[in-house]
């Protein structure tokens, strides 16, 4: 049965180019695509670790501007890869090093005085970053040969990655390493008395969620072929971040369904009006009053309610 | 008069506005535990109705005035109707302040224009004054001046006065000043608009040197937060020595290294923490 619901699921999102009608929309779909991975990335910290970080958006645009650097230097996309992962893992050490010596609220702060300060530098170190005006890329690269440069291309891609994505979530869920990571969000002192070292512990999990957050910042810098500050700022970082509360934390489902609808409101509410940033501000607010537990979670949980509802008239009808 | 000597003036200036700013912030965050994200946002929309309230004809310091009383005002029901529902629940406030902020800096683009709007300097104050043979700016020496009167105001508050004797309990322990008797959910709305109030205030007197601009909201946030996370939360002592910190390093890694202004600024926040994460003047959590 879940067997059957995964394949039909796979089946229906292998073939989103031939049903979803126009390459606009198979756009949007890849945007939805590295997006989740963004949140699934966010969601290792924010939802199994209990870390909240407001500073992702730096990682995910390390990772693009490394990127970008890189590829304009003239090398091929694996060095694009592995170099802008490796700067992203190395800077996920020194954020994790420094936000780690707070818990809580203070890890809040700090990453955002560290998005902050990704953000200055994006924005100010011309020589580096080129300022305002960003860094453009010429064209996406071709991995295997195989042409990412059109729509449909760009998205099997990306859903390539975005089920290693998944898969990955799945494997660090299930683990034992994952156990221990939700163990130090609900018990460090016990974790600690168990012997567990929670501060690495907790360190990696940082690594994890930044190392996918960097494929996230990595595929973006390749649908857009262009980076600016714009990607590494305290909006972005606030955007993975409802993605994450808005689907569910701690979920595996969660993080997707919250990029999907981020996404999508983004790119329906943009067409309509300008103000983006009151509606994500508004969605925020509304989200966290009313339905702090996330839209997956809560829509399973109205699921249950209605199934127990139906259930006791059903006996009554007998 | 020699380019040091204005570095240092305006740096003292940045410091003075960045107290006001900070003090309100440290001070929610010592008693409610949480970082008010919306702060940023109360300097910047104090300092978009006072350019409003001046072009209906206030003069500038009842403007400056009003113009934080609205701000407080604006705080005050925040607090009580929309924080008040997620007590206990921190990091959902610590969003839903962020969420506010991106709606009231889209409002404000939307009534105020994108256009950077100059607040003029109170025209008693324009000119130079001369001290020890070097003429000074008088508005920035004013600053300086209303920022030390508000620490000492501040300070007396805290520390001798009834009110701040309950204030400084619900830092400490809120539990237990509940159970003596202190309406410690009152401290809250209390604190909330006074710090949203020095915010609005300290926005609409920074307004003639910074001028009010969309995304000023978003840099005058950070710097508040390495304030507070330099000299330590809840801490008025640590607010004022980590504004002045902040003020210097700003002006001075601007000058001297404009490309690298804003790492300068989180390089020694980034060594307090590392060395004594509580910060410069806060007590280690329990």
């Amino acid at each position: 049965m879940n067997r059957l619901a995964l394949g039909v699921a796979l089946a229906i999102l292998a073939a989103v180019p031939y049903w979803v009608g126009g390459t606009y929309y198979v756009n949007i779909a890849s945007q939805v695509l590295f997006y989740a991975i963004f949140a699934l990335g966010v969601n290792v910290l924010a939802g199994y670790a209990g870390l909240v970080s407001l500073g992702h958006a730096g990682l995910f645009g390390i990772a693009a501007y490394a990127g970008a650097r890189i590829m304009n230097e003239g090398y091929g996309h694996v060095g694009v890869t592995v170099g802008a992962l490796a700067v992203t893992l190395l800077a996920s050490a020194v954020f994790a090093a420094l936000a780690l010596r707070g818990t809580g609220l203070g890890f809040v702060m700090i990453t955002v005085a560290l998005g902050q300060i990704v953000w200055g530098v994006a924005y100010r170190w011309i020589s580096i970053t080129n300022g305002d005006n960003g860094i453009a890329i010429r064209g996406r690269p071709s991995p295997l040969g195989l042409s990412l440069s059109t729509p449909n291309g760009f998205y099997w891609a990306t859903l390539a990655v975005f089920l290693l994505a998944v898969t990955s979530m799945a494997v660090f869920v299930a683990s034992p390493f994952g156990a221990s990571v939700r163990g130090t969000r609900d018990q460090p002192r016990r974790m600690n008395a168990l012997g567990y070292h929670v501060w690495m512990i907790r360190f990696l999990a940082f690594l994890f969620s930044g190392f996918w957050s960097g494929v996230a910042g990595l595929l973006y810098l390749y649908y857009n072929q262009f980076v600016s500050p714009q990607a590494v700022a305290l909006t972005a970082s606030a955007e993975a971040l409802l993605m994450v509360i808005a689907g569910g934390t701690a979920t595996l489902l969660g993080p997707i369904a919250g990029a999907a609808l981020v996404v999508i409101v983004k790119n329906v509410v943009s067409a309509y009006i300008e103000r983006w940033n009151f509606v994500l501000g508004a969605i925020f607010v509304v989200i966290v009053v009313f339905m702090p537990e996330g839209l997956v979670p809560g829509a399973r949980r109205l699921w249950r309610w209605a199934l127990a509802a139906r259930r006791p008239r059903a006996i009554a009808v007998e | 008069m020699n380019l040091w000597l204005v570095l240092a003036v305006n740096s003292i200036t940045l410091g003075g506005l960045l107290f006001l700013l900070s003090a309100g912030f440290s001070l929610i965050f010592g008693l409610m535990k949480i970082p008010n994200l919306t702060h940023g946002s109360f300097f910047m929309l104090g300092a978009y109705l006072a350019t409003s309230l001046i072009a209906l004809g206030a003069d500038f310091w009842t403007a400056a005035i009003l113009g934080g009383l609205l701000v407080a005002i604006f705080g005050g029901i925040v607090e009580r109707f929309i924080l008040r529902r997620l007590a206990g629940a921190e990091l959902a406030q610590v969003l839903v302040t962020l969420g506010l902020s991106f709606m009231i800096a889209d409002v404000c683009l939307m009534v105020w224009t994108g256009d950077p709007i100059r607040i003029a300097t109170p025209s008693a104050l324009r000119g130079a004054t001369t001290v020890a043979g070097f003429g000074f700016p008088t508005y920035r020496l004013a600053i300086s001046v209303i920022a030390v009167v508000f620490a000492a105001a501040l300070w007396a508050l805290l520390d001798r006065t009834r009110l701040g004797a309950m204030i400084r309990a619900g830092v400490d322990d809120p539990a237990m000043a509940r159970v003596v008797g202190i309406r410690v959910s009152r401290l809250f709305t209390i604190v909330f608009c006074l710090g949203a109030w020095l915010a609005g205030f300290a926005g609409v007197i920074g307004g003639p040197i910074l001028s009010v601009y969309p995304g000023l909201d978003g840099e005058m946030l950070p710097l508040a937060l390495v304030v507070v996370i330099l000299g330590g939360s809840g801490s008025l002592l640590g607010s004022l020595v980590g504004s002045f910190v902040v003020g210097f390093l700003y002006n001075f890694g601007q000058a001297m290294f404009p490309e690298l202004a804003y790492v300068v600024l989180f390089l020694p926040m980034l060594i307090v923490l590392v060395l004594r994460p509580q910060g410069l003047f806060g007590r280690p959590a329990a």
